[in-house]
């Protein structure tokens, strides 16, 4: 009998072989594990392949490109050049330029967007007819491509018979003649913004509207019982609940900003003499229309710092305040 | 006492109407101009004062905008690259989320933490070595070799939202499934995706609109006038008509009509998309 657990039984049995040598030897379910770990890579792998063509791969040359003085010509030489394009960057005046725009660009839309974004989300959180279709109607802009709408910005903000203008001197009579929206730098960072906020606003509100839900019935009913306006209740029962959804908002909406780019693009395409430039539409502008591609990927890496630096900041800062609320 | 509360409520509810409805009409006023303008004849768009309501309206713009410069043409592209995109990122995606989500295997953490580690790549940042890769692959000027990058670049959120949602499937019903002899291609197939139909829908949605109004990319890539996609038609539509606005916004109207329709109609996928993700932070 015990013929049937040695290892040298005849071929024929083989299949009652395999069954027994995972009752009695390897571990429980060995196999079972490895056949989960073999589907597991087979799962991952295709998406990881592609995923680590496109996104992983272009990371690393990107960091390399921006150390050399890159030739697109086939065959051409690319020679290393260390941190050259980075010290050009930091003496470009028209980089600094673009900085400082982008920077006007989150001063002008961030706070508005959460401010126009938490008002409409607490006007949207009650039992009201018509509810969803405001909400509907509030991400419209959101979900238009951008192309659209800056063409559509572009329009109104013309500067002969454009609507804005109309709506300023003819209709209100608060400007003497038209602005020149789009032919100046601070006048065109104006119109940009106000189009970044009638976009974004819709964006903050959900969020804002979804983590508003989250705030238990009970506790404003209790403070209201206790006699506490709407402003109060805001600040004391809604608010703190919130405050994780703020910071995360905050710190999305300040990335997003410095990552303007295709309003600017396409509204001013920078100008008019680089007046206008953003980071964004300055590094295409070097890559695409003077194929200097080492230059343009060092400033692609320079905004990423810049962003990731603000970010880090604004999430002390809320840590902070976090602590000092709680302790 | 009760009736003194009760004109509170209506007052309060009334202010509230009242500040939903003036914000809604400063929202959607541009696009009223913008399918107003659309709806008026060539020789009206340059009247002054503007008016809201064209009195003569017509829909010649848009039989124009649909026939000139191959705008017929530019949305089928449109459409295809889109829906090829969807259906491999949300495969793939999918697939990848699954394996996360079910097998354990040595290194499994760290792929799942370099595909979260993508959705913290700002994607301008890639664009110089994409396209430079995009040329290595002879995929410039190429519709369909707009796909794969499409699908590389919305992958990570794709994943990592799938991820979440595989999570939550208990697992009693793939050991049920696993009893009866079935392997990990049918529990994937015939268990986790009829399951996740809604978080399916969500992310097929967001790819699908993403695809669709894709512009800086394409625009980097295409040169040849036959492989234009919408967004890119719609901007040098501009160019090509000077003035002609309104159809430049016949078009806009066109491209954009299909993405408030299907967001309309998935509103609440969209927004359940949008706040597991942004929230989850």
């Amino acid at each position: 009998m015990t013929t049937t657990t040695t290892p040298s039984r005849p071929p024929t049995v083989a299949p009652g072989r395999a069954v027994g040598r995972r009752r009695t030897r390897g571990a429980p379910g060995s196999a079972a594990r490895r056949r989960a770990a073999v589907a597991g890579y087979a799962f991952a792998l295709p998406g990881f392949a592609v995923y680590a063509l496109i996104m992983l791969y272009p990371a690393v040359q990107a960091l390399l490109i921006s150390l050399r003085d890159y030739a697109i010509t086939p065959g051409a030489p690319s020679p290393w050049v260390g941190l050259e394009n980075y010290a050009r960057a930091l003496e470009d005046p028209v980089l600094l330029r673009s900085f400082v725009n982008a920077g006007f660009y989150m001063v002008a839309t961030v706070p508005a967007q959460v401010v126009i974004g938490l008002l409409l989300a607490v006007l949207l959180d009650a039992k009201l007819p018509g509810r969803t279709l405001f909400r509907v109607l509030f991400y419209l802009p959101v979900v238009t491509s951008w192309v659209v709408v800056s063409l559509l910005f572009q329009y109104l903000f013309a500067t002969d018979r454009g609507v804005v203008n109309w709506l300023l001197v003819d209709v209100t009579g608060l400007f003497d003649g038209d602005v020149a929206w789009l032919g100046e730098r601070w006048p065109a960072l104006v119109a940009i913004s106000v189009l970044g906020i009638w976009k974004g606003v819709g964006w903050s509100m959900i969020i804002f509207l979804a983590a508003l839900t989250g705030v238990p019935r009970e506790l404003h009913e209790a403070a209201a019982l206790d006699g506490a306006g709407a402003m109060r209740r805001f600040r004391y029962v809604s608010l703190p609940f919130i405050r994780g959804t703020l910071s995360t908002v905050l710190i999305l909406l300040v990335i997003g900003s410095f990552n303007v780019f295709i309003s600017v693009l396409l509204m001013t395409g920078g100008g008019p003499l680089d007046q206008t430039q953003v980071p964004l539409t300055y590094m295409y502008r070097q890559a695409f229309t003077f194929l200097d591609f080492g230059y343009g990927s060092a400033i692609s890496f320079l905004l990423t710092l810049v962003v990731l630096a603000l970010a880090a900041l604004q999430y002390g800062i809320t840590r902070r305040k976090a602590s000092e609320v709680d302790g | 006492m009760i009736t003194g509360s009760t004109r509170r409520r209506w007052t309060v509810t009334a202010a509230r109407y009242g500040a939903l409805v003036l914000a809604a009409a400063v929202l959607a006023l541009p696009f009223v101009y913008m399918v107003s303008t659309s709806l008026k004849p060539r020789t009206l768009l340059l009247e002054y004062p503007p008016t809201l309501v064209p009195a003569d309206p017509t829909l010649a713009n848009y039989a124009t905008a649909w026939g000139a410069n191959n705008f017929g043409r530019y949305f089928l592209n449109s459409a295809s690259v889109a829906l090829a995109t969807t259906v491999c990122t949300v495969l793939l995606a999918s697939m990848m989320a699954y394996s996360f989500a079910r097998f354990r295997y040595p290194g499994r953490g760290v792929l799942f933490a370099t595909v979260v580690l993508g959705l913290t790549i700002p994607t301008m940042l890639l664009i110089i070595p994409q396209f430079l890769l995009a040329k290595d692959l002879g995929l410039i000027d190429s519709l369909p070799g707009l796909v794969p990058f499409y699908v590389g670049t919305q992958l990570a959120f794709t994943t990592f939202l799938l991820r979440a949602f595989f999570e939550r499937i208990p697992r009693e019903l793939d050991e049920a499934m696993l009893i009866d002899g079935a392997g990990a291609w049918r529990r994937y197939w015939n268990l986790a995706l009829p399951l996740s139909k809604p978080a399916l829908a969500t992310t097929g949605i967001f790819v699908f609109l993403g695809s669709w109004d894709e512009f800086v990319w394409a625009l980097t890539v295409i040169n040849d006038v036959s492989n234009r996609t919408l967004p890119i038609g719609i901007a040098l539509f501009r160019g090509q008509h000077g003035t002609s606005w309104g159809l430049v916004f016949a078009a806009s109207v066109i491209a954009v009509l299909p993405v408030v329709v299907v967001y309309v109609l998935f509103q609440r996928h969209i927004v359940s998309g949008l706040t597991s993700g942004a929230l989850k932070g």
